[in-house]
């Protein structure tokens, strides 16, 4: 098992979360959050004042995999999120120790396999 | 000159100005927050050239002498545009009342290509616009151009501003392009509050643009304030019936477009017709435009925000009402269908079939040669991030967290170290 963190840009979030759809991943979550990565920092100006906005807006994925699911979300999230430009974002692939699913108390494999039933 | 018309004629341009940014509002609301500036800018900045335009040159085209199809140069850099009386008011007053009317004109095309037009070609646009398209199509039915000449009646500018802009919106919609994400990808209001804020204050505002044009303090201006209450709270029931009919549930967003149809609907009849025939048409009214809606979601045309649904739809039904509703016993003149004017109903349909014509053709003509100068709308790119920081630089909604101060030139910021002190002496 794996737990995949992706950082990206938002404005390719729902290209992503389609290609995941796509890829057979149901389960994802995702927050709001802001980074720096060496991108070219966006200049704005408010009335007198003009700021270099250091910190970009991103999303964070983090989606919790058995271990052949992996290489297709790394796809899916590296097609669907590249532009070219610096500031595309990282994906990080870390060992997980153990997996629960709250609702039934099943672990490890079980709890990251989707039931048919619920998939449908 | 009569001080009571000077005096409701002064509220009423300052209501009609308001509508401008209210549009903004109700149109911001219903964008993502990553263009919420950009959309609210685009009506906002029509109080700006727009205005200038029409003191200078559209004022004139519009209302000075001239040719049945295009007013004359007399009034040209408000020349002989003073104190004197126009009507009971002074005439300076009446050109500031008729160019709020340009403004919003101009101002209500943008909901059709929002989210993807570039800041600079959509100025260089409606500036144009509201020369070469606004200020004939005014004359045409207000200035003693050929549609009066042939007894279209148009109290508040069902044709001049509904059906005119919404003509152009359509072909700007069409000449533009859906937005990348039209048709693939949600896109959602992103403040529904802000739409609803926006129709309030238009309503409001209404009052203004319906019964100000009256052009005075009189028994019409009456008639026409309060049709313009009555029939938009016609629509809004209605729509409210056919929201629970359709999906069981009655929406925000459909109330907000219930109101401004009601009130696009009534424009053109306000003065002309009974209160009582203005809670039908205004009932009438909410039909077509409900499932005009429906329909255009349903297509690859991206009018984003629905400007030919409702006000181009909303304006012709209202302009055809009028056929049907005008009534000399309240007009004191102009009558329908139901007071025996059948053929009333024909002339309304030849007055919105004109400006409906040219303003498209106009529409298409001043797009593409804009086009030639400056590309239209942004790059794919541009569009994923957003309008408010490519076209403008700022954000709509930012906490400020990373934002690195850039001190002016010769001016070093002050380091952590120095600032700190006075930090503490804040607190003690």
């Amino acid at each position: 098992m794996k737990l995949i963190v992706a950082v990206i840009r938002p404005e390719v979030l729902s290209d992503v979360l389609e290609a995941l759809f796509h890829a057979d991943v149901r389960g994802v979550t995702i927050s709001r959050v802001q980074g720096h990565g060496g991108e070219i920092e966006q200049v704005e100006n408010y009335r007198g004042t003009t700021v270099k906005m250091a910190l970009a807006e991103k999303v964070r994925l983090e989606i919790g995999v058995s271990n052949h699911f992996v290489e297709p979300t790394v796809a899916a999230i590296m097609t669907a999120a590249r532009t070219g430009d610096v500031g595309d974002g990282k994906i990080m692939v870390l060992p997980v120790e153990r997996i629960y699913r709250i609702r039934t108390g099943e672990h490890d494999q079980d709890a990251v396999t989707p039931l048919p039933q619920l998939t449908a | 000159m009569n001080n009571a018309d000077i005096g409701w004629m002064l509220v009423s341009t300052a209501l009609v100005l308001l509508m401008t940014p209210a549009l903004g509002f109700f149109y911001g609301g219903m964008v993502r927050a990553k263009n919420a500036l950009n959309t609210i800018m685009m009506s906002v900045m029509s109080l700006g050239p727009v205005t200038v335009l029409w003191a200078l040159i559209g004022y004139s085209l519009a209302f000075a002498p001239g040719s049945p199809v295009v007013g004359g140069l007399s009034f040209a850099g408000l020349n002989g545009v003073g104190l004197q009386a126009q009507g009971t008011i002074p005439h300076a007053l009446f050109m500031a009342f008729q160019g709020t009317f340009a403004i919003i004109t101009a101002a209500l095309i943008s909901g059709a290509i929002v989210e993807r037009m570039r800041f600079g070609a959509y100025l260089a646009f409606i500036m144009a616009w509201m020369v070469v398209v606004y200020a004939p199509v005014a004359h045409w039915v207000w200035g003693g151009g050929f549609l009066a000449s042939a007894g279209a009646l148009d109290f508040a500018g069902g044709a001049v501003v509904h059906v005119n802009a919404a003509s152009a919106a359509l072909v700007a919609a069409m000449v533009v392009g859906p937005r990348k994400d039209y048709g693939r990808q949600a896109i959602l209001p992103h403040n529904v509050p802000f739409t609803l804020l926006g129709a309030g204050l238009l309503w409001c505002g209404w009052f203004g643009f319906n019964a100000g044009s009256a052009l005075g303090a009189t028994p019409i201006a009456a008639l026409a304030f309060v049709n313009t209450m009555l029939a938009p709270s016609a629509t809004l029931a209605v729509w409210t019936v056919l929201d629970l009919v359709r999906g069981g549930r009655v929406t925000a967003i459909g109330a907000a477009t219930a109101i401004v149809v009601g009130l696009v609907a009534v424009t053109p009849a306000a003065g002309y017709i009974a209160p009582l025939s203005s809670l039908a048409l205004g009932a009438i009214a909410a039909v077509p435009s409900y499932f005009a809606l429906i329909l255009r979601a349903r297509t690859k045309l991206d009018d984003s925000l629905d400007v030919v649904a409702a006000h181009g739809v909303g304006g012709a039904t209202g302009a055809l009402l009028t056929g049907v509703f005008a009534d000399a016993a309240w007009s004191g003149g102009a009558s329908g269908l139901m007071s025996g004017n059948a053929g009333q109903i024909l002339t309304q349909l030849y007055s919105v079939a004109a400006v409906l014509a040219y303003s498209g053709a106009a529409t298409f003509v001043i797009l593409k040669l804009i086009a030639v100068v400056m590309p239209l709308r942004s790059t794919g790119r541009t569009e994923g991030v957003g309008l408010d920081v490519t076209d403008h630089g700022e954000e709509a909604y930012t906490a400020g967290d990373g934002a690195i101060l850039i001190p002016p030139a010769g001016i070093a910021a002050r380091t952590a170290i120095e600032s700190a002190p006075l930090r503490e002496g804040a607190a003690s």
